[in-house]
């Protein structure tokens, strides 16, 4: 599973982009997105997913159901 | 052409001269209104050590005598920000917008360094690049930098200046002075976390959302050790502060000792903007901004303590122009990719030269009229007066086209002192007047005794004498203060006389949003 970002919420402050520690997210088409391939939902570097915890509107980064929990690698987590 | 160019004043017109050789030059149209010149202040170099002087002499935002000659543009490179406020809103922007920290367009430090250049070859007065959101420029660090390095790189002559929330400070006092950017300006709404605590919800803080009194705590001690890091630098420091009734109103006192403790520079107390569809916390829960008296009240008291800010116009994070207009519609970015732009150093210069020489020029008509203020009965009195000007320092617009009048204090000790402006709605478009215009006009002026006009209607000159505010009209296209005093002088002399009685005004309207040309 991953997070992903709700277009009509996003103000495209970009302030995600930076603090994401897998550099999962990108701008496209005037908002940001988290590519799920690369989201770990921040497990193993950050005690809260940054992009949650940096987004200026509340209920914008969210978990993505249409994809699998992440598993840490070792099964940790 | 407009009325500017029926001055009879010499002084004026090597400004427009230039202004035209400018735009002849360049083979393209350029707005009149090129002769803006000073309505001056005490801000001048006799106030202060010459080497600050240098630096603010040419700062709309650091000096009041300066931001009737010199613009200022910001460009919004910058927009992820590390804390929340509950004045801002982020979600909400469009080009309708007129808050400050609201941006249209955001640009790459490239675009935002080719917008520079064609805004400074088009506006010669424009001195200062400042970087103020709508996030914040050191949560962004490596495009705020960016755009300085390339904007020093090419016009080395512009001034760079940045406003911060202050959290990330002190991790980039170092990096500020390298780029050597001279002017700071920091928020600072609380030194008290209780207080701070009803003003931020949360901050971005190592990587974690840090909520309550914990953020206030860590964002004032942040604030603190920043100021004193850019002062011992000796980087001219602005604080500015959101006048918040009943949260931070009386606490702001505290917050001016603690500054000014620091070495902050200016203080620059604002009035909260705060409607509901801003959709910030404070403009859904109601809360109300000062009104015009109570503003003044507070930089009144502050004032003792350091120099006030009185001339802010909280402007849009992409303003563009002198303070008070607004011009970014010309400097959009399709129309600055498509300019061919070439820096002109030199006639940037002389256009700077003549400047200078007009505001030597109301310095001295100021202090002539000053000196025979003195030689009359002193008196404890003090008035407002407003002005409707479009700058040049003088009395130069008609009653029904000002979108603001400036406020000045009048009294025996100290002349004509500028406190502020207010806002109004064009009262008049096309020729014509609108009722519900002037009654906001009435509002937004309530506390002033008189107010001076190049020219006005016979309609809004009774209205305006029935809520006893004296129209004024017989110092059209002169020196601001000058005229002020000398009107001043004739009050006391009727009061004393017993033709008039002096009468306190009531209070007055604080219009809502960031200034933008109507």
């Amino acid at each position: 599973m991953a997070y992903k970002i709700i277009a009509s919420q996003c103000t495209s402050c970009s302030a995600c982009e930076a603090e994401c520690p897998n550099v999962a997210i990108s701008e496209k088409n005037g908002t940001f997105v988290i590519n799920p391939k690369k989201c770990t939902e921040c497990i193993g570097h950050f005690d809260i997913p940054q992009c949650v915890a940096v987004c200026p509107v509340d209920n914008t980064c969210v978990i993505d159901n249409s994809f699998p929990r992440y598993q840490a690698p070792g099964g940790a987590a | 052409m407009d009325d500017s160019s029926s001055f009879d004043v010499v002084a004026a017109e090597p400004l427009d001269d230039i202004m035209q050789k400018i735009a002849e030059h360049k083979g393209c149209g350029t707005s009149s209104d090129g002769g803006k010149a000073s309505c001056g202040s005490s801000d001048g170099p006799d106030d202060m050590a010459p080497e600050i002087w240098e630096k603010v002499k040419n700062h709309p935002c650091y000096s009041e005598e300066a931001h009737h000659h010199y613009a200022r543009m910001h460009v919004a490179v910058a927009p992820a920000c590390n804390i929340q406020c509950n004045y801002c809103n982020r979600k909400y922007d469009c080009a309708n917008e007129s808050r400050p920290g609201v941006v249209s367009e955001k640009l790459t430090p490239e675009q935002a360094s080719k917008k520079v250049l064609a805004v400074a070859s088009t506006i010669p007065q424009m001195t200062v690049l400042g970087i103020a959101g709508p996030g914040d420029p050191l949560a962004n660090p490596a495009k705020t930098f960016k755009t300085f390095e390339l904007i020093s790189q090419t016009a080395p002559d512009i001034k760079l200046c940045l406003s911060t929330n202050g959290l990330a400070l002190p991790d980039h006092v170092d990096t500020i002075a390298k780029y050597n950017v001279d002017h700071v300006t920091i928020t600072i709404n609380m030194v008290d976390p209780e207080v701070g605590a009803q003003i931020y919800p949360w901050i971005f803080w190592n990587h974690k959302r840090v909520e309550g009194i914990e953020a206030a705590r860590i964002l004032t001690e942040r604030q603190m050790k920043g100021l004193e890091m850019l002062t011992e630098r000796g980087i001219l420091c602005k604080v500015n502060s959101v006048m918040i009734p009943g949260i931070n109103d009386k606490h702001l006192v505290e917050v001016n000792k603690a500054v000014k403790s620091r070495g902050a520079f200016l203080h620059n107390i604002m009035p909260l903007i705060s409607a509901p569809e801003h959709g910030t916390v404070f403009g859904l829960n109601g809360q109300r901004g000062p009104s015009a008296q109570e503003l003044k009240a507070l930089q009144d008291a502050c004032e003792g303590e350091m120099n006030m800010m009185r001339h802010c116009r909280q402007c849009r994070a992409d303003a563009v122009g002198l303070l008070g207009e607004d011009r970014s519609a010309e400097f959009t970015t399709d129309k600055i990719m498509e300019m061919e732009v070439s820096y002109d150093l030199e006639s940037r210069q002389a256009y700077q030269n003549a400047v200078e020489q007009e505001r030597l020029a109301k310095v001295a008509a100021k202090k002539a009229e000053m000196e025979t203020l003195a030689q009359e009965d002193a008196s404890d009195l003090k008035i407002l007066v407003a002005v409707a000007t479009k700058g040049s320092g003088r009395i130069n617009e008609h009653f029904g086209h000002a979108n603001e009048f400036q406020v000045y204090e009048l009294s025996s000790s100290e002349g004509a002192k500028f406190v502020g402006h207010r806002r109004v709605d064009l009262y008049c478009q096309g020729g014509y007047g609108e009722e519900d215009a002037l009654e906001t006009v009435i509002r937004a002026i309530n506390d002033c005794t008189a107010v001076f006009v190049a020219k006005i209607g016979h309609c809004p000159k009774d209205t305006l004498s029935a809520a006893g505010i004296e129209p004024i009209d017989q110092y059209a296209y002169e020196f601001i203060e000058q005229s002020a005093i000398a009107y001043f002088k004739d009050y006391l002399a009727r009061v004393k006389s017993g033709e008039i009685v002096h009468v306190a005004r009531g209070d007055a309207d604080i219009r809502q949003g960031a200034f933008i040309e109507a």
